[in-house]
């Protein structure tokens, strides 16, 4: 377990978060360096979402303090996480499915045109913006009028990224864009955090595939019923001690004695379930 | 590896461009939300003009008939389909209409006040109500339905209420005696002499109002956050959007709108009664659904809110026209939603499958 003491991109530093009874985050701390993917991994309820809802102002944290190049910040809405540069690209929440590629794009941070009360939002210069940086990002789009509903699940998950890096972010929060993607899908998306860590981004990049995280990841911080159980350096572990770590460890081998022979074959097939809803309090939305 | 995808991205886009071109240009006709609406407005203009074009219907007096109505829901109708957009509704305006058309026709004719005044009291107390809803609605979080539903007979009562204690009557007449009647009539009331018609002045209140809201929809930052709003509140907060005050705005212009429909009809009725603008709220929602707008928000319209408010207007002077008894109005109108719904419904899901 490996912490340069020089400041990242952002540090977090014993942060916590409750939500009535329930503590979502407990004493948890963490630094993402530029051009490097910071893994965050761990179960369902285990408290990622509230940290990255923490990290990009969704929720104020309770305890503890966030430092972005070493000044410490708070964030009172998402926008002030987006002025300190933090853009953050949610799993179902990335895109909106009946709007443009372009309008997507820049829902938010319009390109005017025109002055005083005949400042218009500027189409023409949205849709040449929005083909180029996609086309930089190696993403081809045929017509960035078309409905983002029209786009694959990895096609809206890479422009969500493209608008980040176009956007300015120094800092990418994904959650789980590869939750829903196939095989090919994910290895698209990957690509385009690869890129984005070229162009000097840190990115922290949450997921439950293992093998996502270790072909991408730098660093992988595993979080635990609301709890970091430590940040690893790729090059001090390996994947297999990662995998162990992510399925419980010694709580899964305990369960793969239990259950031993007696298991049916057909078991390895049952569907499992992948939603996290449960672990996602609604937010309350103030502007 | 990145060399390599860069050759092949920088490939495809140039054939798949030739091939798509014809059906994508199909389908973003297919996509524009008011299509449906206006096939239908021009089918229907049709028939009256075939069943009733010999008895007036296609005369420019006929024509002007059926705008002034189509006008008057129009104005609302596009207020209401902004807001639809953004995710919400307003089911108070028609009670709305009534509050601010007594509040004009009291503070003119009771106490005597210049009308001008009177409209300027009237129009402050709409943008405090439109207010009102939209804070509500925000800090509940409840349904805009249900906090407007209880605003709609809050303030129909309140009307009736307080106008029967100040008048002890529920209409007040006379306010063609009030002073700046005149010049009021002009700006609201008057009417547009063009081929030999008289076009009434509310026509053109629609129209321009229609141009001014599809620019703002379509053309400026804060149109793209009403799409934003109602597609996806938190994918839109999350980018910065200023949800709650996109919504809480668009409530002021709902209401602002029902102030402006009950201007034009205390000038022309030369007074108020407290039930005017009743039901104006579900023939608003009627006229925006048909026009294409999505119920549940983040697509839609004014130009097809507009058009819906057309086809109102044209389908209930054309029966009178044909000599269909206005009793199957009603009928008509509801089969219209149902099947502009369905329409709707249909175009969208294909459009979205294409690539």
């Amino acid at each position: 377990m490996t912490i340069s003491s020089a400041p990242g991109l952002i540090d977090v530093a014993s942060i916590s978060k409750s939500f009535g009874n329930v503590r979502a985050l407990h004493d948890v701390s963490m630094s993402v360096f530029s051009g490097e993917v910071h893994c965050l991994l761990g179960d369902n309820g285990a408290g990622k979402s509230t940290l990255i809802k923490v990290l990009s102002g969704v929720h104020p944290p309770d305890n503890g303090e966030m430092r972005i190049d070493g000044d410490p910040v708070r964030f009172g809405s998402p926008r002030d996480a987006l002025r300190a540069g933090i853009a953050t690209a949610y799993q179902d929440l990335a895109m909106i499915p009946l709007m443009s590629i372009s309008r997507n794009f820049f829902l938010g941070n319009e390109p005017t045109a025109g002055w005083g009360p005949f400042r218009r939002f500027d189409v023409a210069t949205a849709d040449e913006i929005t083909r180029v940086e996609l086309n930089q990002m190696g993403i081809a789009i045929r017509d960035t009028s078309q409905p983002v509903g029209t786009l694959s699940g990895g096609e809206r998950q890479s422009v969500a990224i493209a608008r980040a890096v176009y956007f300015g972010a120094r800092i990418l929060i994904l959650d789980e864009p590869t939750a829903a993607l196939g095989v090919r899908q994910a290895g698209v998306v990957l690509r385009y955090i690869a890129r984005a860590r070229e162009q000097g981004l840190g990115v922290i990049f949450i997921t439950h595939n293992v093998h996502h995280a270790w072909a991408i990841g730098n660093r992988f911080t595993l979080l635990s019923q609301g709890r970091s159980e430590g940040t690893y350096l790729k090059g001090e572990t390996s994947r297999e001690q990662i995998s162990s770590l992510m399925a419980g460890g010694a709580a899964l081998e305990e369960l793969e004695h239990e259950l031993g022979r007696d298991a049916p074959p057909s078991a390895a097939s049952w569907p499992r379930p992948e939603s996290d809803e449960g672990e996602r309090p609604t937010p309350p939305l103030g502007d | 590896m990145s060399a390599t995808n860069a050759a092949t991205s920088e490939d495809r886009p140039l054939k798949q461009d030739d091939r798509l071109q014809q059906s994508s240009m199909f389908r973003r006709l297919l996509l524009r939300p008011e299509v449906g609406a206006l096939a239908g407005a021009i089918a229907l203009w049709a028939y009256f003009a075939i069943a009733a074009g010999d008895r007036g219907f296609l005369s420019w007096g006929g024509t002007a008939s059926y705008l002034e109505v189509a006008a008057q829901l129009g104005i609302l109708a596009i207020a209401v389909s902004l807001l639809m957009i953004s995710g919400e509704f307003d089911l108070s305006i028609g009670s709305m209409i009534g509050a601010a058309g007594m509040i004009i026709s009291i503070l003119a004719v009771e106490y005597e006040l210049n009308l001008w005044l009177a409209m300027l009291a009237a129009l402050l107390v709409s943008i405090a109500v439109g207010f009102g809803n939209g804070l509500l609605v925000r800090l509940t979080r409840l349904p805009s339905f249900i906090i407007t539903l209880a605003t709609l007979f809050v303030i129909r009562g309140l009307t009736i209420a307080i106008t029967r204690i100040v008048t002890g009557r529920t209409n007040v007449g006379d306010l063609d005696e009030a002073a700046g009647y005149a010049s009021a009539q002009r700006l609201f009331d008057s009417k547009i002499m063009i081929l030999g018609a008289g076009f009434p002045i509310s026509i053109f209140w629609w129209i321009g109002l229609t141009a001014l809201a599809t620019w703002v929809l379509i053309r400026t930052p804060y149109g793209n956050w009403i799409f934003g709003s109602g597609g996806s509140e938190q994918a839109a907060h999350n980018v910065g959007v200023p949800v709650n005050r996109v919504k809480i705005s668009l409530f002021i212009v709902t209401a602002v709108a029902a102030w402006l429909v009950a201007v034009i009809q205390v000038l022309a009725l030369r007074g108020a009664n407290v039930i005017q603008g009743e039901q104006r709220e579900f023939y608003a929602i009627i006229a925006v659904v048909i026009g294409g707008t999505l119920l549940t928000g983040g697509y839609g319209s004014a130009i097809g809110a507009a058009i819906g408010a057309l086809i109102y207007g044209m389908v209930q002077q054309g029966m009178i026209y044909v000599g269909i008894d206005s009793d199957w109005f009603q009928v008509f109108l509801g089969s219209m939603v149902l099947f502009a719904v369905l329409l709707n419904q249909f175009v969208r899901v294909r459009a979205m499958k294409v690539r």
